[in-house]
């Protein structure tokens, strides 16, 4: 049996403003059993099932170690703590709404908050690759089921009945034989002096006794939107506040050789202004010029008028049209590295029926969140404190204990929601940046990016090229595949960030004759995750090839897919991570009926399908377009069909697909960075043109809610529309679209 | 500097010590303490910033404070009743989950007051073009044109109920 480990110590307060984070890091265990059995008010309940992690060091090896997801207070008021950052993927929401469904609580009495940073406590605390649903769905039920089982277990012994007799609904604790009932607030004295049950006893409710989860749930931060109250990073204001400007090299890796900084000190408002050397890595603390001023226009004005002299022997040269050219020459031979080979495809290729060959490539492209980065941070009498909009909180905290010397328990991060990130700020350089200014003067400092600084020091999707053949056989299969990946490295030996391709990349695990090589190039512009990264482009080529194999075969795409499939399987048995053909061909064959697949369509229209398979999620999707004479692209409906297992919260889930479609759709239709110089060239929203609504098209989307644990969706449904899109352009006008993005093969909207 | 006074969500304001070349959007939000709206691009390109100046859409990042002091400034923070009413276009966008990043939601949804308050049965291109000056980078386009047209709906509905007047 595990030991008692409730406590009430945390107000609210103290969760949304300050200290909490520190003190739960540094209780000591005794002080936590005392804590516990101080019942002032409440009942806060958790427990890790990474107890290895946790500071508070078990006493014996079966020992239950808390942490905090739910408080109940005696006036019946629950907080849910959500666990992970939010910045759009909708996990503020549907993370408690996990527990809240085991909790059986109401969840319109349910306030939210996000929890204090402590992976130790928490687990995985970070918002990428679309795994906090899977990393939470486990842990957040657990501690909503072991609550309510404690809250039973009260009750029943209030009443002096058995536990099985009760049960719970809204908020409540019933006993039907005798029309008894407590509210959860009446139980939570009794309940935090119970022993707290080992969460792996503690039965977890059925799919088909869901009261909340699949249903269509607001965000819970929805009000505070639509009235403007303070709620992002940028929002931050503190007392007595500078607020920062930091210059950077427009090359990666330029320092500081001089700087007017007399003249900018003696603009209106400047309080200060000086260079800071950096640590030399690109993700921390670049060199650069810091200019502190009493508000953010007066910094941005004096930014404009400093003149930076930058030493840029070191700097990055990069060209993207340079690059275009030698990746063509590269092409010219064999890969450098084989990554993967099987059969024997020089065979294949003899006995093939159809032998195709294609060259696709796609640029660089930014992030572009709408919120440009930010942070603000207090570092003073040796700690320091932070309100940052990151993904990656902890990774924050690594760096900056490293950059200012000082210990973890030293550093506080409070999680503040972020407009948009799409792997943006899995990076924390704003957060060492603004840690360095406010060392430097010991107040509090917001540091405030302008969008031409969120375009031009970005880690940014790195561009690619793929040299692809296949083949297919007399009986009309796909009986070879090829790729000759081109990329970058950063000078480490290895693919840049984001720049590697899975050595099981689909197709590759399905066919019998394969080859996956690789040749890299140089590169000193960063590079990062974006949205669904490698999969965001390499799907462009590979599923735009298996459309030109099957159109070379005069094969129905859809059938030539699913015959590349085969039969049910999953490619490594009972891994998530890899492709289950059953849940492909399942979302391939409902995309072709949702979509009308086959159907009489207008001259000028054409359908086009593509299926990716990313972070757990098997997507297929359809797109109708109609092209004109003059390239005039417009793009009608995409329908999509997804298998993510069981949907938590169907209206975030709807809103995460299409809004992936529409993002996949935009990136492929315009977006594209140039770069020379080692100077990314496009600076604002006018040379990066978004799509904008005019342009969106219809995104129906389908789930399929099969029996396996519930995956992320903040990244599967992108990599499938851009191919899905340029398919259909084929079906339509019978051009081929191997480069993106597309206005640069002159298509229009 | 010079001392300014604003009139903003039917208030006036004093705005003490401002350059009167800073554009609307910073005084609003670093003088004023109104972060509603909300610093994209500082170009007028994204929308973000959007407030409404005697009843028409402005982008104020790129308006100066001087060139607003004569005029009435809604904005965000201003847009529900003074009894906290919503008004029905921040009624839509909670009941259709519109945001997702929430970002650039308050731009969008004072572009989207300002046509309802000229057109108040838009269709799908009315709203297009109406919406064509704001950026939504997670995309929730379909969305918001729903929450537009069910915003209408609720004024229509309104209007009926109270006598034809909004």
């Amino acid at each position: 049996m595990n030991s008692i480990m409730l406590h009430d110590i945390i107000n609210e307060a103290e969760m949304q403003h300050g200290p909490l984070a520190l003190d739960i890091r540094q209780i000591s265990r005794r002080t936590f059993l005392q804590l516990t059995g101080i019942a002032t008010g409440g009942l806060i309940l958790g427990f890790s099932l990474r107890s290895e992690a946790n500071p508070v060091t078990p006493a014996a090896a079966n020992e239950f170690v808390p942490n905090g997801f739910v408080r109940i207070d005696t006036d019946g008021k629950i907080t849910l703590y959500a666990k992970n950052p939010e910045v759009g993927q909708g996990v503020k929401t549907s993370l408690p709404m996990m527990i809240a469904e085991e909790l059986d609580a109401n969840w319109d009495d349910i306030q939210i908050v996000q929890a204090p940073i402590n992976e130790a406590y928490y687990g995985r605390q970070s918002a990428g690759g679309s795994q906090s649903t899977p990393t939470s769905w486990d842990i957040c039920r657990q501690a909503g089921a072991v609550t309510r089982s404690l809250l039973v277990t009260a009750a029943a012994a209030q009443w002096k009945v058995p536990g099985a007799e009760c049960t719970t609904d809204s908020g409540k604790v019933l006993h039907q034989a005798s029309g008894r009932s407590l509210g959860y607030g009446q139980l939570v004295n009794d309940a935090a002096k119970l022993p707290v049950p080992d969460p792996k006893t503690v039965t977890l409710k059925q799919r088909q006794d869901y009261k909340l989860l699949g249903k269509r749930i607001s965000g819970v931060d929805n009000r505070k939107i639509v009235t403007g109250q303070p709620l992002f990073g940028i929002d931050t204001v503190l007392p007595n506040m500078l607020y920062a400007a930091y210059q950077k090299c427009p090359a990666t890796g330029g320092k500081v050789i001089s700087a007017n900084l007399d003249e900018i000190k003696a603009l209106p408002g400047i309080k200060d202004a000086f260079v800071l050397e950096g640590n030399d890595t690109v993700t921390e603390l670049m060199p650069g010029v810091a200019i502190l001023a009493t508000s953010t226009w007066a910094a941005f004005s004096a930014k404009k008028q400093l003149k930076v002299k930058w030493d840029e022997s070191n700097a990055s040269k990069d060209s993207w049209s340079a690059a275009i050219n030698k990746a063509g020459e590269l092409a010219k031979s064999p890969g450098v590295e084989t990554l993967a080979s099987s059969g024997d495809i020089n065979i294949a290729y003899q006995q093939a029926k159809h032998v195709q060959e294609a060259w696709y490539s796609y640029p660089f492209i930014p992030h572009a969140p709408m919120e440009p980065q930010n942070c603000t941070a207090w570092v003073r009498d040796g700690r320091a404190e932070f309100w940052a909009p990151t993904q990656r909180p902890q990774g924050g905290i690594t760096s900056v204990s490293k950059m200012l010397g000082l210990t973890e328990d030293k550093i506080e991060v409070h999680q503040i929601r972020g407009g948009g990130g799409f792997g943006r700020r899995l990076m924390n350089d704003y957060m060492c940046e603004v840690a360095a200014i406010s060392a430097k003067v010991g107040v509090p400092v917001k540091l405030t990016w302008t969008r031409e600084d969120d375009m031009q020091h970005d880690f940014y999707r790195v561009g690619g090229f793929h040299a692809l053949k296949g083949a297919v056989d007399p009986s009309g299969k796909l009986s070879a595949w090829e790729d000759h990946f081109i990329t970058f490295t950063d000078g480490t030996g290895k693919p840049t960030s984001g720049g590697n391709i899975n050595e099981e990349e689909f197709p590759l695990l399905l066919v019998n004759n394969t080859r996956l090589t690789q040749t890299m190039m140089p590169l000193k512009v960063p590079t990062g995750p974006w949205r669904a990264p490698r999969s965001n482009s390499i799907a462009f080529a590979v599923q735009s090839f298996i459309n030109e194999l099957a159109v070379a075969a005069g094969r129905d795409h859809v059938n030539f897919l699913l015959d590349i499939m085969g039969e049910p399987r999953w490619l490594k048995p009972d891994d998530i991570n890899s492709i289950n053909t059953g849940r492909a061909a399942a979302v391939i064959k409902l995309v072709a009926e949702k979509s009308g697949w086959g159907k009489t369509l207008p001259k000028g229209h054409g359908l086009g399908l593509a299926f990716h398979f990313s972070h757990a999620g098997h997507v297929a999707e359809v797109a109708e377009v109609s092209v004109d004479a003059n390239k005039k692209l417009t793009v009608h409906k995409v329908t999509v069909v997804a298998d993510v297992g069981p949907i938590i919260n169907m209206s975030g889930a709807e809103n995460q697909c299409q809004g992936a479609v529409i993002d996949g759709y935009s990136t492929a239709l315009g977006l594209g960075l140039s770069i020379e110089n080692g100077r990314i060239q496009e600076t604002n929203f006018n040379q990066y043109p978004i799509l904008r609504m005019k342009n969106a098209p219809v995104v129906a989307v389908h789930f399929i809610e099969s029996e396996f644990n519930p995956t992320g969706l903040g990244e599967p449904a992108l990599p499938p529309a851009a191919p899905a899109i340029c398919n259909a352009i084929f079906a339509a006008c019978g051009i081929r679209v191997r480069e993106l993005p597309l206005t640069k093969s002159g298509f229009t909207v | 500097m010079p001392d300014l006074s604003l009139e903003v969500n039917g208030k006036t304001l004093p705005v003490k010590d401002v350059d009167p070349s800073t554009p609307l959007l910073w005084v609003l939000r670093d003088h004023l303490g109104l972060v509603g709206t909300k610093f994209g691009c500082g170009g007028g390109f994204c929308g973000a910033c959007t407030v409404q100046l005697d009843g028409k859409p402005i982008r104020s990042c790129s308006v100066t404070v001087s060139s607003a002091v004569n005029g009435k400034i809604t904005t965000i923070e201003g847009l529900a009743s003074v009894d906290n009413v919503l008004h029905p276009l921040q009624q839509a966008w909670i009941e259709l989950d519109v945001a997702q990043c929430g970002y650039c939601q308050a731009g969008q949804i004072m572009s989207a007051a300002a046509l309802l308050s000229k057109n108040p049965k838009p269709t799908d291109a009315d709203i297009d073009d109406a919406m064509s000056g704001n950026i939504c980078r997670c995309a929730t386009y379909t969305r918001i044109r729903k929450a537009i047209h069910t915003a209408a709906d609720k004024l229509a509905a309104l209007s009926t109920e109270i006598g034809g007047v909004v």
